[in-house]
């Protein structure tokens, strides 16, 4: 035991709670300025009014504190955990959930979790979705993003062959944004995983959606992959709300694993033009 | 800016072209997937609906709850598509304006066209502004739904697009 941090569990929720206020009213600066570039460059006048109204809704939402988007969500929660960090206190998913219920609460979210069959609404948006990873070091890096099912429900997986590559992966990005249409609240921002296993690519496309929009991957063959798909998926002329405009998207971010020698998994995580998420370090 | 208000110019909706934008007042009622299905149910049994159909407006919505001090909280337009197969028969019942997001079937447009309806088209996401924008806010109906009951607003000024209008224009076929 010589040589760990101790972090109470209330800590961790604590600062979680705080993140769930300010992602929910607050859209991202990077979406912000990405939003801003859109309105710019698009040349169809539905389209650009549009993106007018959602940068208004973004001003109107962080000076009145309240929800960017009345859909605030599952509430994602990605904690990376220390490997020098003992955790003290109540069990940690008790104080993440207890995060979760006070902040949408109080910040009066509206409460979206329900049973999958009988669709009960759980009354207070939890549980939480929650991933822990163990990582080096004796710190604990908290991630939340509210993920609204507009966009959620429009999001797919294929399981490629190896012989697809690079053009089977761009094919997917685009199919995936295309079938989508103007029913994920566009411009959207695409989160996609690559390689691992079904599961695992699944969770990097949600992993994908916590960089800010515009940064790209530092390797250079993932970066071009994203600059192609958002090429390309530009071209679908989409636009704004489904209005048919220059901007579909505003960025495609994509995460890479290793996966099997006869696989290729790619999954495609869609977000709509609210992006909201946090990250904090203690 | 063009304005309209759905319960003072009722009779001017054939004035409404698609691809305009507008400034939308007056009254609507909420309706999500859940409360369309009561209210298919209703309709089924002939039984009245918990609101007057005739010239009614709908909006597709639930709101977040209501912070002190104002009628309502963050309420965007929710997906409209997803409430198409109970559209028909509600606007054959008097239901004379839509408010929502994204596309429509094509019955929905036909429907719209054969009782002179509009179908105005909000920006989704932008739940705080609309939020902002609803002066007062009852509950109507169905209060175990929770955000998916049936509420009645006043609205004022909500930027909207004529999306399908009643002579069959309709931006989204290009």
């Amino acid at each position: 035991m010589e040589n760990m941090r101790e972090i109470d569990t209330k800590e961790i929720g604590g600062k979680l709670y705080a993140m769930i206020l300010k992602a929910g009213r607050n859209l991202t600066p990077s979406c912000v300025a990405a939003l801003q570039a859109a309105k710019q460059k698009e040349s169809r006048p539905l389209c650009k009014t549009a993106l007018g109204v959602c940068l208004e809704n973004g001003k109107i939402a962080a000076r009145e504190n309240m929800p960017v988007c009345q859909d605030t969500g599952l509430a994602v929660v990605i904690l990376e955990i220390g490997q020098n960090v003992r955790l003290t206190g109540a069990p940690l998913a008790d104080e993440v959930n207890a995060a979760v219920r006070r902040a949408y609460q109080d910040g009066c979210f509206r409460k979206s979790c329900c049973d999958p069959l009988t669709r009960e609404n759980t009354g207070d948006n939890t549980p939480a979705v929650l991933y822990t990873e163990l990582t080096a070091g004796d710190g604990v890096k908290i991630s939340f993003l509210p993920k609204g099912f507009g966009s959620e429900n429009m999001s797919r997986i294929f399981m490629l062959t190896p012989a697809r590559g690079t053009e089977g992966i761009l094919e997917s990005i685009e199919e995936t944004v295309r079938l989508a249409g103007g029913r994920p609240c566009p411009p959207v921002y695409v989160g996609v995983g690559i390689g691992g296993t079904f599961d695992k690519c699944a969770y990097l496309a949600k992993k994908a959606l916590l960089r800010p929009v515009g940064e790209h991957h530092p390797r250079a063959d993932v970066a071009d992959i994203e600059k192609k798909a958002l090429e390309r998926v530009n071209a679908l002329r989409i636009g704004a709300q489904g209005f048919g405009g220059d901007v579909t998207a505003l960025g495609v971010s994509c995460e890479i694993a290793p996966t099997h020698i006869a696989g290729l998994p790619v999954a495609v995580n869609v977000q709509c033009h609210c992006v909201r998420c946090e990250e904090e370090r203690l | 800016m063009k304005k309209f208000d759905m319960t003072k110019d009722a009779g001017k909706i054939s004035e409404l072209h698609a691809g305009e934008f507008v400034l939308l007042s007056g009254t609507v009622y909420t309706a999500r997937d859940c409360a369309h299905k009561r209210l298919h149910a209703l309709l089924a049994e002939k039984k009245p609906l918990p609101f007057e159909p005739e010239g009614a407006a709908i909006y597709y919505a639930g709101p977040c709850p209501a912070p002190e001090g104002k009628a309502c909280g963050s309420c965007g337009p929710t997906t409209a598509a997803r409430v198409d197969v109970f559209t028909p028969e509600l606007l054959d019942a008097g239901v004379k304006f839509m408010v929502g997001k994204g596309e429509r079937s094509d019955e929905v447009a036909r429907a719209a066209v054969k009782n002179g309806c509009v179908y105005f088209a909000a920006v989704g996401g932008a739940g705080a502004l609309y939020g902002n924008a609803v002066k007062k806010c009852e509950l109507v109906a169905f209060p175990d739904l929770l955000s998916e009951a049936i509420y009645r607003f006043e609205i004022e000024d909500f930027p909207v697009f004529v999306a399908i209008d009643a002579h069959g224009g309709n931006i989204y076929k290009r």
